[in-house]
């Protein structure tokens, strides 16, 4: 299977006749972190969960590396592309290491051998949750239980990560941790979708920016092409002002 | 589960079924004796294993430890069914109907509407669908027991006499005819409940998780409904409804086995059932000798561990 990345086109939302995504067309290239921004309630959630099938299928088209969502088994697209939303409330009660090892549930079916254990032991280490590996989730902290659903998702080992959020709760230290596990994940050869409210985290680590909002993509392309003044200010109806660190933006948006 | 736990679990069941078959066996007719507590004990057996696993499986799908399928009205609608069945065959005709067919009618219908209701409900992505699916069940239950009433109501007494015996629950007299229908049914049902077990925990998880997994959330949902609705329509033709039995069961397992796989989940669940309602009808026939009902005092426990559950906040 070849990586030709995420391509949408027509996809369009709407909950009873509100239209919370206008029809999108875009392509979010792979090998690269792409990070998707915008002001509540642009759509950011909708479109990445609409591609991770989570909500039912709409109307338009998605395929991931050429798999079409709406028909392809899920199976299958659960070994192409890994989703963590915003949810992270558990019913049921289950161990930190339970949990991470459910992410290798599409490789192994419950059933893990070696090479699931590893992977597993690996997503733990990563995430600095080998002392926590024994506990039971509702014992830990938001950042301790958001750190252990990255771990799910990222040892599902899909060529596609797409994370809904995914700082909400993390301390800055580990905040730091996750984008620098992501680029090293894309120096892998993975490609990332990342919804972020950090702007700066967007301009430190992403290599391509989807703006949006109001249900529309606004502009895209890389972060000193997105991340200006102009754009941002217009984006979130406030005035921005954007500095430079080391050669990419700095967006000083709580000044 | 420590194996300990597992190991006090099945000895306890095993005392249950030996006190129910052996103890106070005279010296004469042993065979017939044997034989008749033997098919009394069958029928525990399965209306117990049903109730278990029907509560686990629908605490899993509907993500929440407080909900059965009885306070969600599945037993009420067996019994809407029932009543509906009486006032339009007649007291005659409704006797009249060999029992095979009349189960497995009454069986399908009450999968068919379980499953168009609630999988309606669940199969949903919608963050509130569990909110929405404990008031809708509510009210659901509501209305078909209140359906069932208003049915016995323009019933003449004699048909009402009929469908009351139906709407009791009674350990003692099991409904004999429907065993070998109520065991068709059951088994396999149950048996696909222990193939699908991994799946289920992967349901427990919910859909936001399940799905990137590669759950067919739908599908899976689905299935959970119609076994729930097929385990609850065994139980509750074998014995009547029963209220509060599932929860306490299911609450136990979940205890005892904490965080355990559904496979185990299910079986704990099982032989718990199994050993309270043998165990306890064994102590209500032979010790108390009748002078109790067991029922009775199962609700009541039932009734107090529910409030517990809900004073301890774990409604979720």
């Amino acid at each position: 299977m070849t990586a030709t990345g995420i391509e949408i086109s027509g996809l369009r939302h709407a909950i009873r006749g509100t239209e919370i995504l206008a029809p999108a067309t875009l392509t979010i290239p792979a090998g690269r972190i792409t990070a998707l921004i915008g002001p509540n309630g642009a759509g950011k959630s909708t479109l990445s969960r609409l591609i991770a099938r989570i909500e039912p299928p709409p109307a338009g088209t998605v395929a991931v590396n050429g798999l079409d969502v709406a028909t392809t088994r899920t199976g299958r697209l659960a070994r192409e592309l890994a989703f963590l939303g915003q949810h992270t409330t558990l019913a049921s009660r289950l161990r930190v290491r339970e949990l991470v090892a459910f992410g290798r549930w599409p490789h192994c079916h419950g059933r893990p051998g070696p090479e699931d254990h590893a992977a597993v032991a690996r997503a733990l280490d990563d995430f600095d949750l080998a002392p926590l590996a024994g506990r039971f989730l509702d014992t830990l902290s938001g950042g301790q239980a958001q750190r252990a659903h990255l771990a799910m998702a990222v040892a599902q080992q899909t060529p596609w990560l797409i994370l809904d959020e995914p700082l909400n709760n993390l301390d800055l230290a580990h905040a730091r941790a996750l984008m620098a596990h992501l680029a090293r994940l894309r120096d892998g050869g993975g490609s990332i979708l990342v919804v972020l409210h950090d702007l700066n985290f967007a301009a430190a680590w992403a290599d391509n920016v989807v703006a949006m909002k109001a249900g529309r993509v606004i502009a895209e392309g890389p972060p000193a092409a997105v991340l200006t003044e102009d754009r941002l200010s217009a984006l979130y109806d406030t005035e921005i002002r954007v500095g430079s660190h080391g050669g990419r933006p700095l967006v000083l948006h709580h000044l | 589960m420590r194996p300990r736990t597992a190991l006090v679990i099945a000895l306890l069941l095993a005392l249950a079924v030996a006190l129910w078959l052996f103890q106070g066996l005279g010296p004469g007719n042993t065979r017939f004796v044997l034989g008749l507590r033997a098919a009394k004990l069958a029928a525990l057996a399965l209306v117990a294993a049903s109730v278990g696993m029907a509560t686990v499986l629908f605490q899993t799908v509907a993500q929440n430890r407080i909900l059965t399928p009885a306070i969600m009205g599945f037993d009420a609608l067996y019994l809407l069914i029932q009543s509906l069945a009486v006032a339009t065959l007649g007291t005659v005709g409704f006797a009249m109907l060999p029992a095979g067919a009349k189960f497995a009618a009454e069986t399908l219908l009450m999968t068919a509407v379980a499953v168009a209701l609630f999988g309606a409900l669940l199969g949903r992505a919608a963050p509130d669908a569990i909110g929405r699916t404990i008031l809708t069940g509510v009210v659901l239950g509501i209305l078909f027991r209140s359906g069932a009433t208003l049915v016995a109501r323009m019933l003449d007494p004699n048909a009402h006499a009929v469908v009351q015996a139906a709407s009791f629950a009674d350990f003692g007299r099991p409904a004999a005819g429907t065993l070998g229908w109520a065991a068709a049914v059951a088994l396999p049902a149950m048996a696909l409940a222990l193939a699908l077990g991994p799946g289920f925990d992967l349901l427990a998880l919910g859909r936001e998780r399940a799905v990137p997994l590669g759950l067919p959330h739908r599908a899976m949902v689905l299935i959970t409904l119609a076994l729930v609705a097929l385990l609850t329509a065994v139980s509750t033709a074998l014995v009547g409804p029963v209220a509060f039995f599932g929860l306490i069961v299911a609450g136990l397992a979940h205890a005892l086995a904490p965080g355990a796989r559904h496979r185990v989940l299910l079986l704990t669940a099982a032989a718990l059932a199994a050993t309270l309602l043998i165990g306890g009808q064994w102590a209500f026939e032979r010790l108390l000798g009748l002078r109790a009902t067991l029922s009775v005092v199962i609700e009541c426990a039932g009734g107090i561990f529910f409030l517990a559950l809900l004073l301890k906040g774990r409604i979720r």
